[in-house]
């Protein structure tokens, strides 16, 4: 019966953004393309209907069709939005000090599509980004994968995903190190941390056991458990696990529960991921990581170097980057990559890492992360370089629609600042607990 | 004796060491800014034995003498200058052990002195120092009626002493709900706070007049320093962000004619005309500050509009709770420069207006002869995100020698 009314659901919310698409077709000229998934094209044209990108190529190379809308972008920068794997935007918070393991908290239930936050990340080019629950619990609930489409309700933002219970795109927020360590019941050493997390996924692996013993029998199926019940999808790959890690013995904790329980994982944060890098890459595990301007502010995060972007490319692991907004600024994600690169990542990886590696980190690589004939019309217009400091954001679209234009005074401000531009809501690390 | 060969020992060991630290250097760029002049394409600086500038020009003028190290980069500056600071009294790790920017038995402590809490040594201080920061106005923090005494320093040398520059600064004010918010909720509103701080300066007051009178109160360090803001000897540092705190610190100000310094101010740009006629210096907070709370308002485009209203203003990294346990200072002011500010601006603000602003102009902020030979060696741009710093020199010695 609820697979019925899930279905009807997806239906309806198909029909909501329907109503949202872009049906004119649009062709923009003259600007220097970056596919991501293939070599930058000069003199690019991309050309997008009914929100999907219909062709992207060099001019003369792609057909134009005659009703097409041309937009002439020359000397500009367009390429795909960007896809943040690890943010606290959208007002929304996370599981409470009830308990240090919330898997039934959905963070979808306490998203506010008002926020300005939304409009802040805009206005920073993020397209799609991964809102996390939290902080400070061994698993803090499960995430929400959000594209920034304008939006009434949260319905408008959300990637559907018919495959999870409740046909909402995301993962698993997961986490080990000093965080999570406290007072009962919370854990109150590492290994106690990893005893936690691993009897949860050893009681999800029965609770799985007896839904697939009683096959269609209704009767022999085990009571509806939704705290077992995002696990299971976790044990069954259908829903990544984002693990916030910071240590090098902890990443390997992670490597080590992971090949237990065979779940799919995405490392998070990984400060020490320069000292474990070719361990990382061995076990084929991506990372999404932060950098920021100086290392420490707790033990764990002494580590945090300019170069692990870098390290990690040399050792082959996929590498993405994430703002954890507010720990840092979605207005300045690019500022993020940047330093990177100042470190010796490249060019390309570094791009890539803000785009479709963010795609792949997410499961959503098939519609987002690059420009792509068939997918999602998700870009981005430069007005220079992306890794120089004075280069702007100056258009985002989400599904051909124009979401952020900076030529436009009523969106401006959100890229700048200013008096009753915010209204400060913000999620801060330090106050939930972050540091305890 | 064992304890004067030891000191002997160190002694000349620390005199060897400098010896050797203070070769003679030659600094080439491909554009050297010394900021007190037009840019040099194809530049010079040449630093003496005793760690001064001791000429500057372009490399068809000024040739390089016999035996003089040499150091090319695309792009040099003085070095960089962040007039406010708390690292060496904040450290990385963020625990009780190394943080004392603020002292919560009391709200109202500026006889703390900078001085007796700095760590040369500290990881933060080395970090911006490689960095390219050659000098920090530090100290005790924002946060408390009065969290205490500021001090300025090189990044240099491994003990207070040998850092120093200046030793009591600033004492460090703060109007607006931090302070409640660090103090038990005492005080408990702005208009409580404001009360509370000139209760202080009237106290002050009548410790100055008993001091005149002849009749020497018995000796109040707590006093005594505001005595000494009264006088004007040592600045008064108010953090004020919002329009409500900065009018607040401006009235204070006018009532009791110490020297004003606002911190902070993430609101000024709704009272410029109010700011230049109280002729008031704005160390402005970090560009790329969280706008929450009372820096919900803060705006990337607010040096600019200083800088054209012709306030004096400079950056400052503030202080950081958290992660990142430090901002760099002129990454904030590169961001100030990517939304409106002149890149010169932006430079001279980081520079030559923040040595002039603490008053250390005469030895640092410029490239010109006889001033320290505190210089930085940049990839490129100093604002820009990409550019690393490859050498850092501070009073002649070579500080740092590796791109970062």
């Amino acid at each position: 019966m609820y697979r019925l009314l899930i279905i009807s659901t997806v239906m309806l919310l198909s029909l909501f953004l329907a109503a949202h698409a872009q049906e004119q077709t649009i062709a923009f000229t003259g600007a220097t393309i970056y596919p991501i998934s293939s070599e930058p094209i000069e003199n690019g044209v991309l050309v997008i209907r009914n929100g999907k990108i219909e062709s992207v190529g060099r001019e003369g190379s792609v057909r134009i069709p005659r009703n097409a809308e041309v937009i002439d972008v020359t000397g500009k920068i367009l390429m795909p939005g960007l896809v943040d794997t690890h943010s606290h935007i959208g007002g929304g918070d996370g599981g409470d000090r009830s308990s240090a393991l919330h898997p039934d908290v959905r963070i979808v239930d306490a998203i506010d599509v008002r926020s300005d936050t939304f409009k802040k990340a805009r206005t920073g080019g993020v397209t799609t980004v991964n809102v996390m629950p939290g902080s400070g619990h061994l698993l803090s609930g499960q995430t929400i994968y959000l594209k920034l489409r304008d939006a009434r309700t949260v319905y408008d933002m959300i990637i559907q995903d018919p495959a999870l219970h409740d046909g909402f795109a995301g993962g698993i927020k997961m986490a080990n190190g000093t965080n999570p360590l406290r007072q009962p019941p919370f854990p109150g050493t590492r290994a106690k941390s990893a005893a936690m997390q691993r009897n949860l996924f050893i009681e999800a692996q029965e609770y799985q056991r007896r839904i697939t013993e009683a096959g269609n029998d209704a009767s022999k199926r085990p009571a509806r458990n939704l705290r077992l019940e995002p696990i299971v999808e976790a044990l069954e790959g259908k829903r990544l696990v984002h693990f916030h890690t910071h240590r090098h013995d902890d990443i390997l904790t992670i490597l080590r529960m992971k090949r237990e329980f065979g779940f799919r994982v995405v490392l998070h944060h990984v400060t020490d991921a320069w000292i474990v890098a070719d361990e990382i890459a061995a076990a084929g595990v991506p990372s999404s990581i932060i950098v920021l301007d100086t290392p420490g502010g707790k033990l764990e995060a002494l580590n945090l170097l300019y170069k692990s972007g870098r390290v990690l490319e040399e050792a082959g692991a996929d590498v993405s980057f994430h703002t954890d907004d507010g720990v840092t600024d979605s207005r300045l994600f690019f500022r993020m990559a940047a330093f990177a690169v100042r470190d010796g990542m490249s060019r390309e990886k570094a791009l890539e890492a803000l785009t479709l590696a963010g795609a792949r980190m997410l499961d959503l690589e098939d519609r987002v992360g690059s420009l792509e004939r068939g997918k999602d019309a998700d870009f981005i217009i430069l007005n220079g370089d992306p890794f120089s400091v004075y280069t702007h954001v100056v258009q985002t679209w989400v599904d051909g629609v124009k979401v952020f234009d900076r030529s436009n005074p009523d969106h401006l401000p959100f890229a700048t600042g200013g008096h009753e531009v915010y209204r400060g809501d913000f999620f801060d690390h330090y106050s939930s607990g972050g540091l305890e | 004796m064992k304890y004067f060969i030891l000191t002997a020992t160190i002694l000349s060991l620390s005199l060897l060491f400098s010896e050797q630290l203070s070769a003679q250097i030659a600094v080439k760029g491909d554009l050297v800014y010394t900021v007190s002049g037009d840019p040099i394409e194809n530049g010079i600086v040449l630093i003496s034995k005793d760690g001064k500038i001791e000429r500057v020009g372009s490399q068809a003028r000024v040739s390089v003498p016999d035996g003089y190290e040499i150091r090319e980069a695309a792009v040099v500056t003085p070095g960089i200058i962040d007039t406010r600071s708390v690292v060496g009294l904040a450290g990385i790790l963020n625990i009780d052990h190394d943080q004392d920017q603020l002292e919560r038995s009391s709200p109202f402590q500026p006889e703390l002195r900078a001085i007796d809490a700095y760590n040369a040594r500290e990881d933060l201080v080395v970090w911006l120092r490689n960095l390219g920061v050659t000098t920090i106005h530090t100290g005790h923090g924002p946060g408390a009626l009065a969290s205490g005494q500021t001090m300025i320093a090189k990044t240099w040398g491994n003990t207070v002493e040998a850092a120093l520059v200046d030793s009591v600064t600033m004492v460090s004010f703060t109007l607006g709900s931090s302070v409640g918010a660090n103090y038990g909720g005492n005080p408990g509103t702005r208009s409580r706070t404001v009360a509370m701080l000139r209760a202080e300066f009237i106290k002050a007051q009548e410790y100055m007049n008993k001091m005149n009178s002849g009749q020497a109160p018995s000796r109040d360090l707590k006093m005594e320093t505001m005595v000494r803001v009264l006088k004007g000897e040592v600045r008064a540092m108010i953090m004020a962000n919002r329009v409500t705190e900065i009018m607040s610190a401006l009235r204070l100000q006018r009532e009791f004619g110490f020297q004003l310094v606002l911190e902070g101010a993430a609101e000024a740009y709704l009272i410029m005309d109010e700011l230049k006629e109280a002729g008031v210096h704005i160390i402005l907070h970090p560009t790329m500050v969280r706008t929450n709370g009372e820096m919900t308002n803060a705006a990337f485009t607010t040096a600019g509009k200083l800088y054209r209203a012709g306030i004096p203003f400079t950056f400052q990294s503030g202080f950081e709770s958290y992660v990142p346990k430090t901002r760099v200072v002129h990454y904030e002011a590169a961001i100030a420069v990517a939304n409106g500010l002149p890149h010169d601006a932006g430079l001279r603000a980081l520079t030559l207006d923040a040595a002039q602003f603490l008053g250390i102009s005469d030895r640092t902020g410029s490239l010109e002869v006889g001033k320290d030979a505190d210089i930085v060696l940049w990839e490129g741009d100093p604002f820009e995100y990409i550019s690393r710093v490859c050498t850092v020199i501070i009073n002649g010695q070579i500080a740092s020698d590796s791109c970062r």
